[in-house]
This record gives C-alpha cells, sequence and structure tokens, in this order.
C-alpha cells in the first residue's frame, strides 16, 4: 500500500521541461514545468521574444520537441530575419515541421466590436497548429498585443484565464510573454495568478551600463533559485550566470608551478603557486604587474603549457614589445600558438559581455594559465555588486577547469589595507602585493606576499628589479635600524659591507705578522736564555769538580800527615 | 461673359449627378460576406439573425452571405486570420471590413460596413 502511494507520489510531482538555455536549466533545477504555462514578462527590449524562440528552438533541436510559436507582433518571415542572426534556421525548421510560426495579425483599427464575443478563433489556430506538427510545445508573443485588439476587458479577462486552462488542458508547456504593467507585475494583473511558472526578465540600466537580468517570480511545486541572474544575449541566444549554480566542491590540485622568478618561487614555499589557483597581484601604477603577469606566462610556455592573455589595457603589440624590452621574449610563443593574446577596451562593451567572451574563448582555447591584465579595469564596466558576483562565476568556472590564474589589480593608494580591489581579494588564493617605497628620493619597488592560501610563504619585504633579463629579486640587506634597504642605500650597504669584509681581512693579516714576529722575538729570547743557562751550568759544573778536587786533596794531605806522624790509621 | 458662367454652373451639377449616379451604383454592387462562427452556439445563432435582420432591412436581395464554422474547417481560421468569434468579413465590395461579436449593435454594423456615415461630431456636441 505504501509502496503503491509513493509511486503515485512520485508520478504526480513535478515533471519538467528543459528550456536548453544556457544557465536558466540549472536555475529552475530542471527547466520550466512540463505541460503547463510559463509567463515571461518584462519591458520592451528586455528579451522576452528570444526566450520564448529559444525554448522552441531548442527544444526541437535537443528534446525532440516540436514547437508552435504564435506571433501577434512579427511576421514569420521578419522572426526568420531577426532568428537567422543567433543561427536559428526557422524557416528549415519549419520546413522539416519541428517549427510552426503563425502570424496572426491584429490590427484594431480593423476591428469593430459588435457585441458578445470570444477569442475561439485563436483557440483552433492554436489547436490547428499543435496537431498539424504534433507539438509539444507553445509560444505566444506577447499577449499584449493580441488583447491591445479588442476593447471589452471583461470578456478579454475570461478569455486570458480561458487561454491558460485550454493550453494545460492540452498538455503543452508554453511559454506566454507579456508587457510589465504599470502598477501591477502584469497589466491585466491576473496572469501571474494563472500561469504555474512566472519569469520577469529586466534590462536596468546603473551608472550607463545596461545589465539584463532574470528573476523567477514563483514556479508552483518546485524549488528555484530566488535571486536576480544577470543574463546576456549572445550570438547564440540567451545565457543566464546562475551564481550559485558552480558549487565549491571542485577537485584541488596539489602540483605547485614555477612563478618563472626562482626567488619568489622559494618565497613562497619554494615552489610556486598551486595548480588552479587564483593569483592576484596587486600595486600602484607602475610597479610592473604585467610583467609579473608575463614572466609566468613566459615559464608556463617554457613548460609547454597553454596560456591565455586577457588584456585591458594594452594592445597584444605593445605587451610584447614592452616585455621584450625586460628580456620576456613572447613572440616565438604567441607565433607557435602556445599563447594568445586577447585585447579588448573595457568600456566596449558590459561586464557579462566580457565575461561571456571570456568563457567563449577560454573553452575554444583549453588554456592551462590566464592572465587578466588588469582585473580592476573589468570593474569600470560594471557597478561593483555585479562585477564581484561575475568574478566569483569566473574563478569558480575556472577553478572547475584547474586553470591557473594571475589577475593584476590596479590599486591607488601605497599600502596593503587600502588593496581590497572591490573585495576580490576574498576570491583570491595568492596575493602578491607589489609596491613602491620612497627613501633618499628615489622609488624603489618592494614585493610581499600578503597571503598565500596552504603554503608557509615568506613575511619579508623585498626588493626587485626589471632588469634586462627579466624580474629579480634581490637579496636582502637590513639597514643600522633593521628597515629593508632599498635601491642606492641597498647598493651603498653592499660597498660598505664589502669593504668592511676587506678591511677585515686586511687587519687579521697584519695582527698575524706582528704575533709573528713577537713569536720570534720570543724564540730569540728563549735562545740566549739557553746559553746563559749552558754558561752558568758550566761554571756550576766547574765549581762542583774543583771542590771534589779541593777535598780529595785535602784527605791525601791528611794521610800523608799521619803517615808521616805515625798515627793510626783511624 | 453670363453665357460662360451659365455653362459653368452646368458643369459642376453634371459632375455632382455623375457622382451620385456611381454612388447609387456601388450601392447596387452586391455585398459578398463572410461569417466565421465557432460552432453553432447561442452567440453564432444570435450574429447570424442579427445579419440577416440588418442586411434584409438596408440591402434587400442585394448581399451574399456565407457563413464558416470554423470548428468544421479549422484551415480557414488561419487564412481568414480570423482570432475572434463570430467575425464578420465583408469581402466585397472594398474596402475589405471585419466586425467581431455577436451583430447585437445595429449601429455599429451599419457604421462597419459602411451602409451609413459616422454620424456628425459637431451635431453631437450641440445636443449635449
Amino acid at each position: 500500500m505504501i509502496e503503491e502511494k509513493d509511486r503515485t507520489l512520485k508520478e504526480k510531482s513535478l515533471e519538467k521541461a528543459p528550456t536548453g538555455i544556457n544557465g536558466l536549466d540549472d536555475i529552475t533545477y530542471g527547466g520550466l514545468p512540463k505541460g503547463r504555462t510559463t509567463l515571461v514578462y518584462g519591458s520592451a527590449g528586455s528579451g522576452k521574444t528570444l526566450m520564448a524562440m529559444e525554448f522552441l528552438v531548442k527544444g526541437a533541436q535537443k528534446y525532440g520537441e516540436p514547437g508552435v510559436f504564435m506571433a501577434f507582433e512579427e511576421t514569420a518571415e521578419d522572426l526568420a530575419e531577426n532568428f537567422a542572426s543567433l543561427g536559428f534556421d526557422l524557416d528549415g525548421m519549419e520546413s522539416r515541421d519541428r517549427l510552426l510560426v503563425d502570424h496572426v495579425h491584429i490590427d484594431k483599427s480593423e476591428i469593430e466590436e459588435t457585441g458578445e464575443y470570444d477569442l475561439e478563433g485563436l483557440f483552433i489556430r492554436l489547436g490547428l497548429a499543435i496537431d498539424s506538427i504534433g507539438a509539444k510545445r507553445v509560444a505566444l508573443d506577447t499577449l499584449e498585443v493580441l488583447f491591445s485588439g479588442f476593447q471589452n476587458e471583461a470578456i478579454l479577462r475570461s478569455e486570458l484565464r480561458r487561454l491558460f486552462r485550454w493550453l494545460k488542458d492540452r498538455g503543452v508547456t508554453a511559454i506566454v510573454t507579456g508587457e510589465r504593467g504599470e502598477a501591477s507585475l502584469t497589466r491585466y494583473g491576473l496572469e501571474e495568478y494563472v500561469a504555474d511558472c512566472v519569469i520577469l526578465l529586466d534590462n536596468r540600466m546603473e551608472e550607463q551600463i545596461s545589465t539584463r537580468r532574470l528573476r523567477i517570480i514563483k514556479y508552483r511545486g518546485s524549488k528555484h533559485g530566488t535571486n536576480e541572474y544577470p543574463f546576456l544575449i549572445e550570438e547564440d541566444g540567451i545565457s543566464v550566470l546562475p551564481i550559485t549554480s558552480l558549487s565549491l566542491e571542485h577537485e584541488v590540485s596539489t602540483e605547485r608551478i614555477s612563478t618563472g622568478i626562482s626567488r619568489l618561487d622559494t618565497m613562497l614555499g619554494g615552489q610556486g603557486y598551486y595548480r588552479g589557483t587564483t593569483v592576484l597581484v596587486s600595486g600602484t601604477a607602475g610597479t610592473g604587474k604585467t610583467s609579473f603577469a608575463a614572466q609566468f606566462c613566459k615559464a608556463a610556455c617554457e613548460r609547454g603549457e597553454r596560456c591565455l592573455y586577457f588584456a585591458f589595457e594594452e594592445s597584444p603589440d605593445q605587451i610584447t614589445r614592452n616585455m621584450k624590452s625586460i628580456g620576456i621574449k613572447l613572440q616565438p610563443y604567441l607565433d607557435s600558438g602556445l599563447m594568445q593574446i586577447h585585447a579588448s577596451r573595457p568600456m566596449a562593451y558590459g561586464l557579462e559581455m566580457h565575461l561571456m567572451g571570456m568563457r567563449k574563448i577560454l573553452d575554444t582555447f583549453n588554456p592551462d594559465v590566464i592572465v587578466i591584465d588588469p582585473i580592476t579595469n573589468l570593474i569600470s564596466a560594471g557597478t561593483e555588486i555585479d562585477v564581484k558576483l561575475m568574478l566569483t562565476r569566473l574563478i569558480d568556472y575556472l577553478k572547475l577547469k584547474n586553470i591557473t590564474a594571475i589577475c593584476t589589480s590596479l590599486v591607488q593608494r601605497e599600502s596593503t589595507e587600502g588593496i581590497n580591489a572591490q573585495e576580490i581579494s576574498s576570491l583570491m588564493d595568492t596575493w602578491i602585493n607589489l609596491r613602491f617605497f620612497e627613501s633618499n628620493n628615489e622609488r624603489n619597488r618592494g614585493i610581499s606576499v600578503v597571503k598565500a592560501r596552504g603554503m608557509a610563504h615568506s613575511n619579508q619585504i623585498r626588493e626587485y628589479m626589471l632588469t634586462n633579463h627579466g624580474i629579480e629579486i634581490r637579496d636582502v640587506y637590513l639597514g643600522p635600524s633593521g628597515g629593508l634597504l632599498m635601491g642606492s642605500s641597498r647598493d651603498i650597504q653592499e660597498a660598505k659591507e664589502t669593504a668592511e669584509i676587506a678591511a677585515q681581512s686586511k687587519n687579521a693579516a697584519r695582527r698575524k705578522r706582528e704575533l709573528e714576529s713577537k713569536l720570534k722575538s720570543l724564540d730569540a729570547q728563549i735562545t740566549a736564555l739557553n746559553s746563559e743557562f749552558e754558561v752558568q751550568k758550566e761554571e756550576l759544573d766547574k765549581l762542583s769538580s774543583e771542590e771534589a778536587l779541593r777535598s780529595n786533596a785535602l784527605a791525601k794531605d791528611r794521610s800523608e800527615m799521619a803517615r808521616i806522624r805515625r798515627a793510626d790509621l783511624h | 461673359m453670363s453665357k460662360n458662367e451659365e455653362t459653368e454652373k452646368s458643369d459642376v451639377k453634371d459632375s455632382t449627378a455623375a457622382f451620385e449616379e456611381a454612388l447609387a451604383k456601388t450601392k447596387d454592387k452586391k455585398y459578398v460576406l463572410h461569417l466565421y462562427v465557432a460552432g453553432m452556439g447561442p452567440k453564432s445563432i444570435q450574429a447570424i439573425d442579427n445579419i440577416k435582420r440588418i442586411f434584409d432591412e438596408y440591402l434587400p436581395g442585394k448581399y451574399q452571405l456565407e457563413v464558416i464554422d470554423i470548428y468544421q474547417n479549422p484551415v480557414f481560421a488561419r487564412e481568414g486570420q480570423i482570432v475572434a468569434a463570430p467575425t464578420l468579413i465583408k469581402e466585397l465590395p472594398p474596402p475589405l471590413r471585419k466586425l467581431i461579436g455577436s451583430m447585437s449593435d445595429t449601429e455599429r454594423v451599419l457604421l462597419g460596413m459602411d451602409l451609413i456615415s459616422k454620424p456628425n461630431e459637431n451635431d453631437e456636441k450641440q445636443q449635449e
């Protein structure tokens, strides 16, 4: 019993018709409610017709569901022409019975109302169209045009209700487009209640930058993303950017790759960046951010990896020329196709267009490493919140693809606090800060690692120089007060230290000589003393032998006396 | 001089007469009417009845009415660009006219079929 109940529940749960529109299926968790009606409304030019048409075209192409497009605004010819630019071959699809476009001509001036009527003609035509190609999907574009032809609002309201019910009875998945009303969401204020799913499209201008946004107002019987999602109209249709649809579950790599500067590798725990991480190189103007990025590119290309460079400030030629001047030759890699530079002005199009374009290039070029130089320039192409969302999305995408990215960031102030470029630093795994240090009428460049997730990085500020063979990080010289010495003061200190060492060695030699001579003199003294000693000893020996002789003689004398005196011998 | 004036006057009279004659001819022309209905519901029957009543009164014997049931022939709905039902289309004489509804508003039907001209707006204002 229970099993049976579960099964029927499952069968009852909402089936969905995938739209095939990039990203929309993510935020609707599978598509639009199958066999029901979705209302897509928005102001003029917000992309309603496109969404409706793409739903049908993708349905026919990808999911084998033919569709009927009832156009109240444009004729079939106009539509075919307009959508040809998006690569939708409407005529071809019509000839294969995958699509049917029925233009319903409505002109208020031609119609005289003379009493009670209904819109049965529309229903019949729709029914005929659906039956003729076995359509599973229907789009009506737009309600307002249809209803503008009629005056009797009471009839229109009841017919609108009937239309939604009728579509549901027919079991077709439908998109009905509508204009946004002045006071209520929709013009008649009832469509949104009758429809099972309501999607609002919006095209807003903020700071002279237009952003298209999409929001799902309601979705009966299904969960759905509730945010406003930016979307784009691209060469191949709509692309919704579902910020949350990418999770943080991507696999991470433990592989390390060189930064191209061996001493910087040492600063980053000895091995450089992790593959697939995002690196922020921040600094004020002229600190050499581009050089750092280029050095990394060169190292990547030397390893045989594919490298993609997005330039928002300089042209490709300018970059190669400038980098050549510091000994980073990129031209061979550009020629061999291992590296590509894409340059565009950030203000040329909106932020989403940039990111979309970037994603497209990413997908076609398939790089191992990319450079975004500078990422801060993208910020001028959108509002702050958008930028963060978009960048999050881009970075997630890069991580998913295990692409290592170097993003340069131009900052205004010479300190690390100010550098939180639109709070993007929190998205970055490694953050290298470049800055000028001013002292002794000099501006010298210093590099430090602000953060490096997952590695024991150096805490030292190092001086680096742009030499004619790339970036060089110098030895550390500390001044008397413990501060880092840079530029000429470092040179002075360097010279001083060499001089000191020389002086010290000289000194030591002198002392050695002194000691040696002292030793020599001591030696001489020892010899002299020794000879004196010999003399004294001789004297002493002589003395003692004389004494012995004397006493011997004395004894001889005594015995001689006794013999003479005839005394006892004792 | 006076002779010339007279001839001019007669010319004017002639052109007016010609115009009236032409107008009479138009009225003589047969009206070809197509009425699209969705089934034979009360609205459809009402519309048919009303058309017959009005045309029998204003153009007796000078009209030809064809009733098309779009339930039976849905293709006609597409070809005739029909949205509402009932829809009455005046195919002939030109210009083509489209009326929707049950045709119960006789004055609007007559207006729509060019059988009467629009009431003078100035007159209405004077009445107000």
